[in-house]
């Protein structure tokens, strides 16, 4: 129990009490306050254990370089793993310490540090394997990890990204970033400044300085509202997570409520990375020990939130900065001792006891740190010892913008080397920390930062001496790594998890390397340096998925007759990517009602997603020559053929009709599904190989409805309704076109099939179709007339042996399996695909489409494969492509694709399902109307 | 998320885009050999460094020509086809 | 010096302050002429380097390594091991893999943290269960066990996916293998390194290969950063820079590189026990040992040996995730990274010899090639030994590029591209 409240801490608001709780325990706080800054207040050192060992941890930082202060929220919304250094404390927050079982205080588990010599760096490795790591695994696993989820609870809502550019982000809100906003702002550019603190400032918050006569922090007040006025976008709580390609910069800004942190993607002329640098710790053992704080953090917890964090204080550090901690807490009313390493202390009279030339050896305490005793042998008691190492700049998004680190052997850190054009690096993150040379000019009055030395952790060093202390990783890990071989900096770091952490390594990272670097020989820039990889900080999945879910997850295509369909019973389903009415009615038995009162008398089909595509110029008819796998230019106006178009490797991509409206005007009735690929297909090759300014592409699918008419009685409903268009069979034949009115609207009129029976397609704008679908519902009743769902059309084309691209057919399939070999064998001139049929591959693989008749009385699985005894194996010869119970045939149908298959009818072949074994008869491919006598009925 | 400037309509987000090949991978005739077909359909330059690629904006449909650096990702030229850009 | 791997030798050394392990593997200085050289020290180069060894005995083997052992994609990777394949020349291939895999550990004296687990494949559709039935049934007839489960029995075994009625892609089942799962990437590199290493095989690292040796129309060995190196045969495993050894060979491959994204989740205790894929959102997900969500999707669209993530398929593979697990709302994204994946016309290896005679490749795994070290070590030791194809590497010779026989697994299941 060792942290208090003094009277000052400009952060709170103390006029309301709150509080929280912490592993049960009722927790006092202020606004203002964080979560970790509440929890020192109150005297609570530990707030979590470590994973592997279970030792105790408490805070180390301030900020997001907090490796150990990890608690889960919970509540109607639970964030697991959350920093409380970073979390603002609201009143009623439950949190829960991470593997303290059952609380971080008492952790039964905490025996396991006694055993911390047979467990070390990647000893699963080398052990579990016998009898089996699975025996081992669930264990292990259990023990792993952070965390937990709840599954009673929500995650983060959803928030939508912002896209937007900017003349400059400024990302960092120190003295140096404010600066250059500034600057920026003046000379007239846009400008966006963020900074992942709850306030902006950086360590002028906490720092005790005077610039240009004023507080730090009315420096900084001033700065803000200058900055306001001159148009700048200040973003307070943003961390800038990541860079990429083409100079964009991902931002995450906190949302109030439960909202994920909302993404911005910024795109800036110039990013100017002005994101300081973080405290080094000191390498002695036991410096993991609860109450061992970074210096700065000290500092930080006093001045902003009136928390002195210790009574008996040790400051240990390398450098000038740490004075200005020891000196605040002795003002705060603490005892203090400052180890300074350098020779000498620092210049000016100090009013706590300094000891020059030394530092700690070893942190005494068993839960937390009681006392330290230095290399001369001298005990000094403590509760808190506040440390500065050091400092490394942060320089993650200079490296994730491929710019390459160069080591500085005076500032004894990794720096930005050479420039990354679109960025630049100021201030803390190039090593610059005097605040006299950030604001030059500007009368500063602070501590300096004076020299510094650097302590790096040795070999063979007494003790246990911590690197990373969430993964619990030590120097004689580092050691062990190096004894066996892994010296690379990545096998390092994969062998021991050194620096995999949640702090990714802020910390641990460097000294890592410097003991590698010590163990081998080599210098710390030949030992290499990791890579830096996005984010910087975790960020919410949430985030990044923005407004995507749901609906709004690849949006699915929609029917300009939905709601008349919904208003008539249709079960919709996704089909293709469009939503379209599956059948009519309650239950599915309305599809085969639908598929016999079709052929009865007529069904009405809304097949608008059907592609039409028209390809319009002087060559459009060598164009489809071109596409297409049969001869197209010989088609007559006012006619329409069937054909394929083939992959270049000389596979069916898609079959169709198409239709030729006039000389130069054609449509091309691909599949629903095939639209945009169609689309893209016949754009790609008109610009590479045909005269553009004699062939155009115009995708026409989504103005039109197409509504289809099939049935004995369809050109009878058509005469009722009255098209203006010459409907007999002398005017308009199978596979012809004619135009026609209703309303005033034009209808194109096409007369092909795809349920055998004699067909109509109508073709009306869209926003026009309704008009024309409820006048043949109304007339329609008069012929029986049915309502057809897209079920229902796949029995009626399945019992003509119609087929269904990518459902009778497969990648390998082409058009010669499907029985249509014409243009294989005689057809001149080169068309898409033609050369890859004349592969040896191809006959290797022939397969023929075929019908297959169920021996039983249930229809056959799809998906069923025809299997065959070859040289001792089985093996696949085919499979069931199609299959149904036929309502106009009172028998199973089937198609399926057959090695040899069109030689093979009436064999009797064994199918193989899900394990079960079952015999069908091959047979031909149409089953229902194999004359085509209905196509005029 | 990269940028790539259609000679049409000026830089926009690779997500517009489409891959169309090697720009140098011309189709041969119908009377090609086995080798030179498949050359044309399988075989690839896949140069680390400067490439030359057909790219096609799906917003406009326009097939252009870039010049990019396949490890820097630096876009160093887009050229309409067929020159009316 | 400790060398055996066991419980009770890390008990043994616990009591000597694990002070006696020998080195994993040697720092050797390159000899200049070896039996065979191997371009490339990620998983399969080093398997195929083990495999010489020990079934063939070639004495004299060199891996030699522009970087780090494991470095690429072998260290990348999401670690799923699977053998759900249509084709029978591709399951031959990857069952030999995951079969392989199943007792590596005690081959290796290594865990490599084999976790069959189990892999889902979620069916979004009746059409979608169709096309899951040809698959499992194909497995089925090419001998590998593979089961097509109902919705309610993928509800019973992952419980907190979305099956809300509103759910943008609805379960209707899935295809599951249990003897998949996912294993310890790094570990399988270091265990056939140190495997290998004690066997007498030379592992140079940071030793980059600047051209190869070309006498009388056939290579012969290798220019390296540190010397020249002979060889009776030479094999490129170069995931990731196939292109660029080709070009120095002077020929080139059916191949585009690519980068293939990958992220972890912050790490949390178990709550998810399977290797689960949603080709509709295209997005798959593990959880790991360490209790990272370990989170895959599909290929960036530009061609890029760039090896970094970037934000539009991150993107789009997390809202599929979120989608799929809507509880995975309340974690937060740990890392991004990227690596170049060599994808060939028909996603499927290549194996045999190159263009440039004496030189041989294995090559072109795309996004697979962390799962089939095992049997890509064997078959490519094997061909690197004789000279000649084995029956299962045969169908994926490169030559399937001139005759048409491609193995392209999309195409068994029913796409045309």
């Amino acid at each position: 129990m060792s942290g208090w409240r003094t009277g000052a801490g400009w952060a709170l608001d103390r006029s309301e009490s709150l509080s929280f709780t912490f592993d049960g325990k009722t927790v006092p706080t202020f606004k203002g306050d964080t979560v970790a800054s509440a929890l020192l207040a109150s005297g609570q050192r530990i707030v979590g254990r470590s994973f592997k060992y279970h030792r105790p941890r408490g805070f180390w930082g301030a900020g997001s370089e907090e490796p150990n202060g990890i608690a889960d929220i919970h509540g109607a919304q639970h964030r697991p793993n959350v920093q409380m250094t970073l979390e603002p404390a609201a009143q009623g927050l439950r949190l829960r310490s991470i593997n303290g079982h059952p609380t971080a205080e008492h952790d039964r588990m905490a025996f396991l540090d006694r055993f911390s010599r047979f467990i070390p760096a990647a000893f699963y490795y080398k052990t579990f394997m016998r009898p089996d790591w699975h025996l081992f695994e669930p264990r292990i696993r259990a023990m792993a990890g952070l965390g937990r989820l709840d599954l009673a609870a929500q995650g983060f809502g959803p928030s939508a990204s912002v896209n937007t550019t900017c003349d400059v982000l400024v990302v960092g809100a120190g003295p140096a970033g404010l600066a250059a906003a500034k600057t920026e702002a003046k000379a007239g550019r846009k400008v966006i400044l963020c900074d992942e603190g709850m306030h902006v400032g950086g360590s002028l918050l906490y720092r005790p300085a005077r610039i240009d006569g004023q507080e730090a922090r009315d420096w900084v007040a001033a700065m803000v509202a200058e900055l306001t006025a001159l148009g700048v976008r200040i973003l307070a709580r943003t961390t800038a997570f990541g860079r990429y390609d083409h100079g964009l910069t991902g931002l995450a800004e906190a949302q109030p409520g439960g909202a994920a942190p909302r993404i911005w993607h910024v795109r800036a002329a110039e990013t100017i990375l002005a994101a300081g640098a973080i405290e080094r710790h000191l390498p002695f053992a036991n410096n993991d020990l609860p109450g061992v704080m970074s210096a700065e953090a000290g500092l930080h917890y006093l001045a902003r939130f009136g928390v002195a964090v210790g009574r008996r204080v040790v400051v240990a550090t390398t450098n000038g900065t740490a004075y200005d901690t020891a000196r605040a807490l002795h003002e705060a009313g603490a005892e203090v001792t400052l180890l300074d390493l350098r020779g000498r202390a620092a210049a000016g009279q100090h009013p706590f006891r300094i000891i020059a030339g030394q530092t700690i050896e070893t942190a005494l305490g068993r839960r937390q740190v009681e006392a330290v005793r230095l290399a001369s042998g001298e005990r000094i008691e403590a509760d808190t010892v506040l440390v500065s190492g050091g400092h490394t700049p942060t320089v993650h998004l200079y490296s994730q913008a491929q710019g390459k680190l160069r080591w500085d052997e005076g500032l004894r850190a990794f720096l930005p080397g050479d420039p990354v054009p679109g960025l630049r690096v100021i201030g803390a993150a190039v090593g610059i920390y005097d605040l006299s040379r950030i604001l030059p000019g500007q009368g500063v009055v602070a501590t300096a930062y004076g020299s510094s030395t650097a302590l790096w952790p040795k070999p063979r060093a007494k003790g246990r001496i911590w690197l990373d202390m969430q993964n619990d990783v030590t120097t004689k890990d580092v050691e062990l790594a190096h004894r066996e071989n892994l010296t690379s900096v990545e096998h390092l770091k994969r062998y021991t998890t050194l620096g995999m952490a949640n702090d990714q390594g802020r910390m641990s990272n460097l000294p890592g390397l410097a003991l590698m670097a010590e163990l081998t020989g080599r210098s710390i820039p030949e030992t290499g340096t990791t890579t830096y990889r996005p984010p910087f900080s975790p960020v919410p999945l949430a985030s990044f998925a923005g407004l995507r879910g749901g609906e709004l997850m690849n949006p699915v295509r929609r029917l300009p007759l939905e709601a008349e369909h919904r208003v008539d019973g249709a079960l919709f389903r996704e089909y293709g990517g469009w939503l379209r009415p599956a059948w009519f009615g309650p239950d599915e038995g309305a599809v085969m009602r639908e598929a016999k009162a079709a052929r009865q008398g007529v069904g009405l089909f809304d097949g608008s997603p059907l592609g039409k595509i028209e390809v319009i110029g002087p060559d459009a008819a060598k164009f489809v020559d071109f596409i297409y796998y049969n001869t197209m230019s010989t088609l007559k106006p006012g006619r329409c053929r069937y054909g394929f178009v083939l992959t270049e490797g000389g596979a069916v991509y898609d079959d169709g009709v198409l239709v030729r409206l006039d000389e130069n005007r054609f449509i091309v009735s691909c599949s629903s599904s095939h639209v945009q690929g169609m689309g893209l297909l016949l754009e790609e090759w008109r610009q590479d190989k045909f005269d553009r300014s004699r062939v155009v592409i115009h995708d026409t699918t989504a103005n039109y409805a197409t509504l289809t008419v099939t049935g004995p009685k369809s050109r009878d409903l058509l005469q009722a309704i009255g098209l203006e268009a010459a409907l007999d069979d002398a005017s308009l034949p199978h596979m012809a076109l004619t135009l026609g009115q209703f309303q005033g609207d034009e209808v194109r009129i096409t007369r092909v099939s795809f349920t055998g029976d004699r067909s109509y397609e109508l073709s009306i704008r869209a926003d026009r179709a309704l008009g024309l679908w409820r006048r043949l519902k109304e007339a329609g009743r008069a012929f029986d007339a049915v309502l057809l769902g897209g079920e229902a059309l796949m029995i009626l084309r399945a019992e003509k042996g119609y087929i269904v691209i990518g459902k009778d057919t497969d990648g390998r399939t082409r058009p010669m399996d499907l029985g249509v070999k014409g243009p294989f064998e005689k057809r001149k001139g080169d068309y898409l695909g033609r050369r890859s049929l004349h592969l040896p591959a191809v006959a290797d693989q022939a397969r023929d489409l075929v019908g297959l008749e169920s021996l039983g009385a249930e229809p056959l699985p799809v998906g069923a494969h025809v299997v065959e005894t070859v040289a001792g194996k089985r093996r696949s010869r085919g499979f069931v492509t199609t299959s149904h119970m036929s309502p106009n045939l009172n028998r199973p149908i089937a198609l399926g694709l057959v090695e040899g298959g069109s030689a093979r009818m009436g064999e009797v072949v064994t199918l193989h399902h899900l394990g079960q074994e079952v015999q069908a008869r091959i047979a031909p491919v149409c089953a229902l109307d194999p004359e085509g006598r209905l196509l005029d009925a | 998320m990269q940028l790539f400037t259609c000679p049409f309509c000026g830089p926009r987000p690779e997500t517009e885009f489409h891959f169309g090949g090697d720009a140098d991978n011309d189709r041969p005739g119908a009377e090609a050999s086995d080798a030179s077909w498949t050359d044309y359909l399988f075989f690839r330059h896949n140069r680390k460094g400067p490439a030359r690629e057909i790219w096609m904006h799906l917003s406009c449909r326009e097939a252009f020509l870039m010049e990019r650096d396949t490890v820097t990702h630096t876009v160093t030229a887009t050229l309409a086809l067929g020159g009316e850009a | 010096m400790t060398r055996h791997y066991s419980a009770l030798s890390v008990l043994k050394e616990g009591l000597n302050g694990q002070k006696g392990w020998a080195q994993a593997w040697r720092s050797p200085s390159l000899a200049d002429r070896y039996d065979v050289v191997i371009i490339g020290g990620g998983g399969q180069g080093l398997a195929t380097a083990y495999y010489l060894a020990k079934t063939h005995g070639v004495k004299r083997i060199a891996v030699i390594e522009r970087g780090w052992l494991g470095g690429g994609n072998t260290g990348r990777n999401t670690t799923a091991i699977r053998s759900n394949y249509y084709y029978p020349e591709s399951t031959e291939l990857y069952d030999l893999s995951l079969r392989l895999y199943e007792t590596l550990g005690k081959e290796l004296n290594y865990n490599i943290m084999l976790s069959q687990r189990g892999m889902m494949q979620i069916v979004s559709s009746p059409a979608e269960m169709e096309m899951a039935a040809r698959q499992v049934n194909a497995m089925q007839v090419n001998g590998v066990e593979a089961e097509l489960l109902s919705r309610a029995e993928v509800q019973r075994r992952v419980p907190i996916y979305n099956y809300a009625p509103d759910a943008r892609y609805p379960v209707y089942g899935a295809i599951y293998q249990a003897r998949a799962g996912v294993a310890r990437h790094d570990a399988v590199a270091w265990g056939y390194a140190r495997a290998a290493d004690s066997l007498g095989v030379d592992i140079l690292q940071q030793c980059e290969v600047q051209g190869f040796i070309v006498e009388a129309g056939r290579c012969v060995g290798v220019q390296t950063s540190k010397g020249e190196i002979r060889a009776e045969r030479v094999g490129m495993v170069v995931a990731g820079s196939s292109g660029v050894m080709a070009e120095k060979a002077g020929f080139r491959l059916p191949i585009t590189s690519y980068t293939l994204q990958a992220c972890v989740s912050e790490p949390v205790k178990p709550i998810f026990d399977t290797v689960l894929v949603s080709p509709m959102t295209g997005t798959y997900v593990s959880q790991s040992d360490k209790g990272e969500m370990v989170i895959g999707g599909g290929l960036d669209r530009v061609p890029s040996y760039g090896q970094r993530g970037n934000l539009p398929q991150l993107e789009t593979v997390l809202s599929g995730l979120l989608e799929m697990f809507p509880i995975f709302r309340q974690l937060r994204l740990l890392r991004q990274w990227g690596g170049t994946v060599d994808v060939t016309p028909d996603s499927s290896p290549i194996f045999g010899e190159s263009p440039l005679p004496g030189l041989f490749i294995n090559g072109g795994w795309g996004t697979g090639g962390f799962k089939a070290i095992p049997a890509g070590g064997t078959l490519f030791a094997h061909i690197l030994a004789t000279g000649g194809h084995h029956p299962i590497s045969r169908p994926f010779d490169l030559n399937r590029f001139r005759t048409g026989h491609l193995l392209d697994e999309a195409a068994g299941a029913g796409i045309a591209h």
